[in-house]
């Protein structure tokens, strides 16, 4: 039977044919829904865990316990799991694990371009690159045997358009894999120096198998056609590339991008006049190729930024446009913004009308940094906006201590938060820091995380308390504002960038577009009160917009929060319910 | 080369493109078409620009994506989104576009127009278009939320399937308690299009 799958749910149907029995990640885009479809297969458990360094482990110890194991990440969320990921490749596994890295280029949801491959490299583990659904299924069964045959963790990249793309897929039962045997044997699970020194010898040789495997693996495809164009290449960039050439070029797809081949790159560039790689982000295979001697063109003529299509390659190897008609308009760009009714509106206003330094993190609320509340400073990674800020006020002294805020939510808090606010607490700068609340992991499409009072299978599970782990850590002032009441989060903010220690307030309301959230009825605007000062303007509300010269709601949008109709001086903005 | 058809469905985050796509996938694949469908989740779900690409083939559909000059047909949910694919319009394709109006933050913060009559513009450039009030439609069959069915429903008088196999997958994605409305949207979107 053939179905369409998405990328991820493909992975995730992989998971459940390959006898999987382990998943814990934490979420990012493009990866979430691979853990989100893991998770409907009873006879998988799967967890989110706080962050993917936590995952990676959790899948590594029940991978020793001799499960088949897997954990899936955005690029990012593996520089956090990397520590692990370079020492579980000299203990290798047990039962087979598998990690699913996927990249974004084009950074259509993530803060940087970076090409996950170099990680294989660096920890010397074979990586294997699917390029549609049925492969991130097959790939996933295939990298599970690689795992136990070869006794390493095996890497999958994927892309935005690789997860995010449906397309047909084959389905297949469950194998039955029984619990490998936990055989106590330090010399290859405690790395310490001297078992170490012996574990990389092991990973070496490891290598140079893997190295020869890919010469003769039927991961990697030639696929023979018209002779004066030959493409290497590998992923979603085999797709493009196929669809401009079709079978007029001859390909060499790469399923397994780490270790490289060298005689079958020989061997196919004896057969073409030209040879390109098209390869999207860096120039891995490039470099490969160039460093045995084969001359191939790759980043002279494709660039190392953004996404690759099909019309990227027709126009730079063939030179190739197509024709198509556009307005003679300027077309204002539509960004992302906050949804009406967002609890973290209310809070950057404020930022913004004090202009706070704000040392901000990835989430829903990094959107407090565009226009009209351009209330945010920084954005690094997840969890750097607390130790960000204490370096800031280290820095800075008095001045900035008593001028700035971090802002951080509730899932980034319990990612990599928490030890950031452990070193504010313990070294002593009187920072002010924001955790705001919404009681979900917004962004990535409403994950529970450790504060939500529910795990990844939706059943009930111990809350951790955001309130008290900051008591717990030494915050002596800790306190909790609704956000949508603009008075008290003002002076909530106003005493605590004040105060002479650290700091911490819990802007605490729902996300919105929870299930459970209950609307007010939808604001007005009494068109005779309204004089144009544009004063609720400020929040950035999509729900508001000009209509015949005066303010407009829209009620189909608006959630009746009354974040507006604190700011209107003329009672203009009515109708709703009191919220404060 | 096998012929690939290509369809684009562009909107505002929020506006339920992506289960409009999946119906049309749908669609397509008890066809017996090789079908990919590439969305776009993330950032860009919150009231930004989204794009789906909607692709079959009677041979093999490679790239998941549709690029400048290469869409059979545009479905645009919001007049400004139209204007912004239209440089994806293959030339002698069809654009359909739901004439509703919705300001981006630009827009609403007063440091750009939203541009005036889009619609009579793209018309002038002798681009085949279809403009419907989707919302008001919908509205008419119950739920402001179901313009992306509207739009399915005109979409499915252009495209060569019965309309049976439309509301079938319009059955399988749809969630039930909102199955009636869904049903009236879809035949109000069919009436619009002669």
């Amino acid at each position: 039977m053939s179905k369409l799958f998405l990328g991820n749910e493909a992975v995730a149907r992989g998971l459940y044919e390959a006898g999987c029995r382990v998943v814990s990640s934490y979420p990012g885009t493009p990866s979430t829904e691979i853990t989100e479809f893991a998770a409907k297969y009873d006879e998988i458990y799967a967890e989110w865990a706080p962050n993917e360094k936590v995952a990676l482990e959790v899948a590594l110890g029940a991978g020793i316990k001799g499960a088949r194991s897997f954990s899936a990440m955005k690029h990012v969320g593996l520089n956090v799991a990397a520590d692990p990921l370079f020492t579980a490749s000299y203990t290798g596994v047990n039962g087979g694990v598998v990690i699913a890295v996927a990249d974004d280029p084009g950074m259509h949801s993530s803060q940087n371009e970076q090409d996950s491959r170099h990680y294989a490299i660096a920890a010397k583990l074979p990586m294997l690159e699917p390029a549609d659904s049925q492969e991130c299924k097959d790939y996933i069964k295939e990298a599970f045997e690689l795992s136990e045959e070869f006794d390493t963790p095996v890497l999958i990249r994927l892309s935005t358009r690789v997860s995010h793309s449906q397309s047909k897929v084959e389905i297949c039962d469950r194998q039955q894999i029984e619990l490998k045997e936990y055989v106590k044997n330090p010399q290859k699970y405690v790395m310490v120096p001297a078992n170490a020194r012996n574990r990389h010898v092991v990973v070496e040789e490891r290598q140079s198998r893997l190295a020869e495997l890919a010469e003769t693996s039927p991961l990697n495809k030639v696929e023979i056609g018209g002779d004066s164009i030959g493409i290497i290449t590998s992923g979603i960039s085999y797709q493009y590339a196929k669809e401009v050439f079709g079978d007029k070029a001859s390909y060499l797809k790469l399923g397994m991008v780490n270790p490289l081949p060298t005689k079958l790159i020989e061997d196919f560039a004896k057969k073409v006049d030209k040879l390109y790689v098209v390869e999207e982000l860096d120039d891995i295979i490039e470099t490969h190729c160039k460093k045995n001697g084969i001359n191939v063109l790759g980043k002279e003529i494709f660039s190392l930024i953004g996404e690759f299509s099909q019309a990227t390659i027709a126009e730079k190897i063939l030179g190739d446009k197509r024709e198509n008609v556009a307005l003679d308009v300027n077309i204002p760009v539509r960004p992302p913004v906050m949804c009406a009714g967002c609890p973290h509106r209310g809070l950057f206003y404020i930022l913004a009308k004090h202009k706070a330094y704000v040392s901000g993190d990835i989430g829903c609320y990094t959107l407090g940094a565009a226009p009209p509340l351009s209330a945010m400073d920084t954005t690094i990674c997840m969890g750097a906006s607390i130790s960000a800020q204490h370096g800031y006020n280290v820095a800075g002294g008095e001045d900035t201590e008593k001028k700035s805020v971090a802002v951080i939510g509730d899932s980034t808090f319990m990612h990599s938060g928490v030890t950031g606010l452990i070193n504010t607490v313990y070294n002593g700068s009187n920072s002010t820091i924001i955790i705001l609340d919404n009681s979900i992991t917004g962004m990535t499409g409403h994950q529970h995380n450790p504060t939500t009072g529910y795990n990844l299978k939706g059943d009930i599970a111990q809350t951790i308390s955001i309130e008290a782990v900051c008591k717990a850590v030494g915050v002596r002032r800790v306190r909790i504002v609704d956000p949508y009441d603009l008075k008290a989060t003002e002076e909530a903010v106003v005493e605590e960038m004040a105060a002479e220690e650290p700091s911490v307030i819990i802007t605490r309301r729902p996300c919105a577009l929870l299930k459970y959230v209950e609307y007010n009825p939808p604001l007005t605007v009494d068109r005779d009160k309204c004089i144009t000062c544009r004063a609720c303007f400020r929040i950035g509300c999509p729900s508001i917009s000009m209509k015949d010269g005066k303010a407009s709601i829209d009620a189909t949008s608006c959630t009746g929060c009354g974040v507006c109709s604190q700011l209107c001086r003329f009672d203009a903005i009515v109708g709703g319910k009191e919220n404060v | 080369m096998s012929n690939v058809f290509s369809i684009m469905l562009v909107g505002v985050g929020g506006q339920g493109t992506l289960l409009a796509s999946r119906i049309l996938g749908d669609v397509l694949l008890s066809q017996g078409y090789d079908v990919k469908v590439s969305e776009v989740h993330g950032m860009s779900q919150r009231g930004g620009s989204v794009v789906t690409y909607v692709k079959y083939s009677n041979g093999e559909v490679y790239s998941p994506v549709v690029t400048e000059g290469e869409a059979d047909i545009i479905i645009a949910f919001e007049q400004l989104e139209a204007a912004r694919s239209l440089p994806m319009l293959k030339k002698g394709g069809k654009l359909i576009t739901n004439t509703q109006k919705i300001s981006p933050m630009p827009v609403i913060t007063g440091a750009m127009n939203y541009p005036d009559d889009i619609i009579n513009q793209i018309k002038e450039l002798d681009v085949d278009i279809i403009a419907v009030d989707a919302l008001k439609l919908a509205i008419e069959a119950g739920s402001s939320k179901a313009v992306n069915v509207v739009l399915m429903g005109i979409l499915s008088k252009i495209m060569p399937f019965e309309e049976k196999i439309w509301q079938d997958a319009l059955l399988d994605n749809v969630p039930k308690k909102a199955i009636s409305i869904n049903e009236k949207a879809f035949i109000l979107g069919r009436e619009q299009y002669k």
